[in-house]
């Protein structure tokens, strides 16, 4: 059988290369070179100090930047308390119609991102349901309202990138071995504790994926704060934005996605060691 | 022991499933008002608020040209996108699936990287890219980064689809005399092809509904998405509505076909 492994190598040496060649190139091209020249324009122009956008970056942006972190880190709790028992349910207890609850759970993503969120926008809006039916049990917020709070933006974050924290954890439960659950009933485990010692920790990777899944594209979301929330929740991807596009300081604006990116690169590197996997891809 | 045991989890069980059911309700509450919405007859130019049934945005869907054009020029972006980066995609998949070689690690990583990169550092860092050399920002910035972003998608796939296949059967058309070009296109390519299918419509729906990057790049070009975002100002006609679902529809029976289909070559690949 190892045959055939060598023999697919020994027909060409060069022929993976090529095959990858035009895709490599384009990423080499447009992703790779146009994070050099992020970082080159980050540094600015000569007339002013190398780390002047990095500067001001944290000055004038750090109670975005911070933000931003909290924000998706909310929404990551919020997608994991919410997805996780969804995935189990679908991976353990649905039986047949396990294709057809997963197939539910992609179909509302097939609608643009954007109009998704402006439909939260009429579902919060102020004299909608639900801020009544709130308010009538008395869970409304301070501000008497939903749209233009912390909440909102919360609540749109978590809403799209709920399936990025659902599939994987899916993938995760569905691979485990039913004989292992059975096993542990056998001896003498409760469901609870056979769930706790057995099934949570099996299906940690899954966790972990979903976790990035859904807080990297978090932290760099800006649409859910300008749609949903007032100027008290501007996030950092507004910034960005604003000042690329428009403001056009370009050194201040290459600045601060170069931070975003590399404190994402360093939280991704330590939640991995920190719960042990190395299967990031 | 067993049965109290037993018990206690048919009750968690139970409260289990209504939870995970409001959840999945929670996933279509906005599908629903987007659909109703889209026979509202709005009191201004905002459809935020009900107001009355109306059919006249069903009746009338291309009452604004300049939502016709951006949806055209979306659909246009995704299908020249769309059929570059499937071909770029699958030769890497392929590449890394039937061979055994030292650039495989670096080549998954180099496409796991742009999926851990916010969309908002993907855009701006592209848009550096395109000042620095001067290149005007428009229709073809646009479709260099969904390509960018897509092959990544492509390849990890197809990657998955075709992971496992039993590549013995190109050697064996080989051994009975077939010709490289013919087993490529009679045994390779019809193994793959669902994998490939379903790749080109994630990325086809990828490009469709992608914002952020878009924004960056697009100069004034206006596609859907990008106006949508606009419409939070001027006006958001019923009409966006009546789009919205006819893509959903639309997604649902491709879906459906390309679901039939892979079942069809399964099953056929299994009697043979």
């Amino acid at each position: 059988m190892a045959g055939i492994a060598a023999g697919g190598g020994r027909r060409s040496p060069v022929a993976p290369y090529l095959l990858v060649a035009p895709g490599v190139l384009w990423l080499l091209a447009f992703y790779v070179i146009p994070t050099v020249t992020l970082a080159r324009t980050s540094f600015g122009p000569a007339d002013a100090a190398w780390y002047d956008g990095y500067q001001r970056a944290f000055t004038d942006y750090g109670v975005h930047l911070g933000r931003s972190f909290g924000y998706a880190l909310s929404a990551t709790l919020v997608c994991v308390l919410l997805g996780y028992p969804l995935a189990y349910a679908i991976a353990f207890r649905a039986g047949k119609y396990k294709n057809f609850l997963l197939g539910l759970v992609i179909l509302p993503f097939f609608t643009t991102f954007l109009v998704r969120t402006f439909a939260w926008k009429t579902i919060l809006n102020d004299g909608g349901i639900v801020v009544q039916t709130l308010g009538m049990i008395g869970l409304l917020p301070e501000e008497g309202r939903l749209l233009n709070t912390v909440w909102a933006v919360i609540g749109g974050l978590s809403y799209n990138f709920l399936p990025f924290m659902i599939l994987p954890i899916y993938v995760s439960l569905e691979k485990i071995d039913r004989k292992l659950t059975e096993a542990a009933n056998d001896l003498y485990c409760n469901a609870g504790q056979a769930f706790r010692k057995v099934v949570l920790p099996l299906s940690m990777p899954g966790v972990l994926a979903g976790s990035l899944l859904t807080f990297i594209p978090a932290t760099g979301d800006f649409i859910n704060a300008e749609l949903l929330g007032s100027p008290n929740q501007k996030m950092l991807g507004s910034v960005i934005q604003g000042q690329f596009l428009q403001v056009r300081d370009y050194s201040l604006a290459a600045s601060l996605s170069f931070v975003l990116m590399v404190i994402i690169t360093i939280l991704v590197l330590l939640y991995a060691r920190a719960l042990g996997t190395e299967e990031l891809a | 022991m067993a049965r109290s045991g037993q018990v206690g989890s048919r009750w968690t069980g139970r409260l289990l499933d209504l939870y995970a059911g409001l959840v999945l309700l929670y996933l279509f509450l906005p599908i629903f008002v987007i659909v109703s919405y889209s026979f509202n007859k709005p009191a201004g130019k905002f459809n935020f608020v009900w107001k009355s049934f109306s059919l006249d945005a069903w009746r009338d869907p291309f009452l604004y040209p300049a939502l016709v054009d951006a949806m055209k020029l979306s659909l246009k972006v995704a299908a020249v996108s769309t059929s570059v980066s499937v071909v770029f995609g699958s030769l890497i998949a392929l590449a890394l699936c039937r061979y055994t070689w030292k650039g495989a690690g670096p080549v998954n990583l180099l496409l796991v990287l742009p999926l851990t990169t916010p969309e908002v550092v993907l855009g701006s860092s592209l848009l550096s890219l395109f000042l620095q050399v001067n290149a005007p920002t428009g229709f073809w910035t646009v479709v260099i980064a969904h390509i960018m972003f897509s092959v990544s998608y492509v390849a990890l796939t197809v990657k998955a689809r075709i992971r496992g296949f039993d590549w013995t059967l190109e050697e064996a058309a080989m051994d009975l005399g077939a010709p490289p070009f013919r087993t490529v296109f009679k045994v390779t390519l019809p193994l793959i092809a669902p994998g490939i299918a379903a790749a080109g419509m994630l990325s086809f729906a990828l490009s469709l509904d992608d914002f952020i990057i878009t924004l960056f790049n697009a100069g004034n070009q206006v596609t859907y998405p990008l106006y949508v975002y606009g419409a939070r100002r001027a006006a958001f006609p019923p009409q966006i509505n009546v789009l919205a679902t006819t893509i959903l529809v639309g997604s649902l029976i491709l879906l459906g076909i390309t679901v039939l289909w892979q079942n069809r070559t399964m099953k056929e690949a299994m009697t043979k």
